[in-house]
């Protein structure tokens, strides 16, 4: 699936829900369904901060694409990262540049986290990108 | 008539849900009586106090001087002028911490501070005491969150200065030994400040039965205007203190050769004051006075949260007298931010996170709790709906 088809199907389950308690519950089963993080890879290095609960995020190069895998201690966090992740992970720098994350405007996301949840959400896409740009 | 009509701010929804508001501990709502009365003031009564001699600032500078007296008599401080107005506790702390520090405190001198205070209580003594080469030293908590008051003797040596503890903490809800605490101070030379931010809103307080030497409290949390506070001292040490701010009205005499001080409590309130919030003490005063005494909600609450399987309640008793109706919480397995979330779209607005006070939640192992503080205004059915809405965000965490 092209990153764009991916954002599309996100948005497509997302609108399947429309209470945001619902929304909740579907990131908590994604938070939930999350590879394991190895505990030593919780480090502070990979900390993002900004966030009110932690978040740790790793990164990889693997045949010019960028593989992330993550962690938090509070489960819908956990689920926003794990979100992330299914769109943006196993691209290629350019792909992930060249995305203007807007799809998480047509998520509603951001609104509708509290303001240090939102501000949180910034700090990840801010690590994603950045990341990436490290990797072009 | 019913508490529960004076607060506008009840009547509204969140989600389409009606709002169940429990984070009073961080700020209270304001009552139809206050917020008239500030906008009375701001339509009609606008003028700078004390400096001029038209009508309008005369009428301007009673109300301000009216809600001094208000003050003055809610905590039975002795005299008026002991009564200084600030923009709220954090500002009359650091005020405190810096006109003590100047009067009072050298190289070498401790300060105590509690191990539950709010940061407001803490780090404006570890900037004095950096500023000065003085010595910060911690008074404990035991697990249930009471001050180790037989550890505050071991602390204290002929170098301790200072006590700073909070009347109630924001975090454990539990009212602190003050007048135990001021005698053992005072029986050995030593003044106590009390952060009475969370004291003030649950507790009668008489400064003098109380016996500490300050008392630091906001406005906002005891249903008056924003920005407004107090900082009450002993008037025989407030007049040893110089000033922080210097500025107009603070002044006696200004020349080029130097200054000296206007008398308290004018000597710390420098530059124009919140002209119409400040008077608004006189009704945050009187709502005070009309709200219930009820403890329904408070006992309730507390039973159900001490039976919850996998809830930690900190800042527990066998005396509910010394509890307030503040329950901050840890949960097994679900995150304190995560509940928050949840819970507030349910309608339910709570607190989650460190809460001010980083060292207390490293003391009980936590990255945070979820914090619930109910006012008077709060119904058992609100207590119920925020107990089940808890129960339902714990299962869909888990
Ligand atoms: C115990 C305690 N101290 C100090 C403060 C600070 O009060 P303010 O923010 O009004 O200055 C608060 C309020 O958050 C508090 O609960």
């Amino acid at each position: 699936m092209t990153l764009k088809e991916k954002q599309e199907q996100i948005i497509e389950d997302f609108s399947l829900y429309d209470e945001w308690l619902d929304k909740y519950e579907y990131l908590i089963e994604l938070g939930k369904a999350l590879e394991p993080f190895p505990e030593e890879k919780k480090t502070d290095d990979r900390l993002i901060n900004g966030c009110q609960s932690r978040v740790w995020l790793d990164t990889q190069m693997s045949s010019g694409r960028l593989v992330f895998t993550a962690d938090s201690d509070a489960i819908i966090t956990k689920g926003i990262i794990s979100l992330l992740i299914s769109v943006y992970s196993d691209r290629t720098p350019e792909e992930i540049l060249q995305d203007d994350f807007s799809f998480l405007d047509a998520l509603g996301l951001k609104e509708n986290l509290s303001p240090t949840r939102a501000n949180g959400l910034v700090s990840m896409i801010e690590t994603i990108r950045a990341k990436a740009a490290e990797n072009e | 008539m019913n508490i529960r009509e004076q607060f506008p701010q009840l009547e509204r929804k969140v989600y389409g849900k009606p709002l169940v508001y429990l984070d009073n501990a961080a700020t209270s709502l304001r009552p139809r009586s206050v917020i008239e009365r500030w906008t009375e003031i701001s339509s009609h009564s606008t003028s700078n106090l004390h400096r001029a001699v038209h009508h309008i600032a005369a009428e301007a500078t009673e109300a301000y001087e009216a809600a001094r007296d208000a003050v003055r008599d809610f905590i039975n401080a002795p005299q008026r002028e002991e009564v200084i107005f600030t923009s709220g506790t954090t500002h009359a702390i650091n005020l405190a911490a810096w006109s003590i520090g100047e009067a009072f405190i050298g190289e070498g001198d401790e300060i105590i501070v509690a191990e539950s205070e709010h940061h407001s209580d803490l780090v404006p003594w570890q900037m004095l005491c950096r500023r000065k080469n003085a010595v910060l030293k911690r008074l404990k908590v035991d697990d249930s969150g009471h001050i180790l008051t037989d550890a505050l003797k071991e602390l204290i040596t002929p170098r301790t200065k200072l006590t700073c503890v909070a009347h109630i903490s924001n975090v454990l809800g539990l009212i602190n030994p003050i007048s135990e605490i001021a005698s053992l101070c005072h029986r050995n030379g030593v003044m106590l400040l009390v952060d009475g931010a969370q004291g003030i809103v649950h507790q009668s307080v008489d400064v003098q039965s109380l016996g500490c030497d300050f008392y630091a409290f906001s406005g906002h949390k005891m249903y008056g205007a924003p920005g407004t506070g107090v900082l009450w001292g002993r008037k025989d040490l407030l007049e040893q203190m110089p000033p922080m701010f210097g500025g107009g009205e603070m002044i006696e005499t200004v020349s080029w050769s130097g200054s000296t001080w206007a008398p308290l409590p004018r000597k710390f309130e420098a530059g124009t004051q919140d002209i119409s919030a400040v008077p608004c003490f006189v009704q945050a005063i009187e709502t005070m006075k009309q709200m219930p005494q009820d403890t329904q909600v408070r006992d309730f609450v507390y039973e159900s949260l001490m039976k919850m399987d996998d809830v930690t309640l900190f800042g527990t008793t066998d005396d509910l007298n010394e509890k307030v109706p503040l329950f901050s919480i840890a949960v097994k397995g679900a995150h304190h931010e995560d509940l928050a979330l949840i819970l507030d779209k349910m309608g339910v607005a709570v607190r989650s996170g460190q809460m001010c006070a980083e060292p207390l939640m490293d003391r009980f192992g936590v990255t945070g709790m979820l914090r619930a503080s109910f006012a008077p205004y709060n119904t058992m059915n609100e207590a119920e709906y925020f107990l089940s809405s808890l129960r339902k965000a714990i299962t869909m965490l888990k």
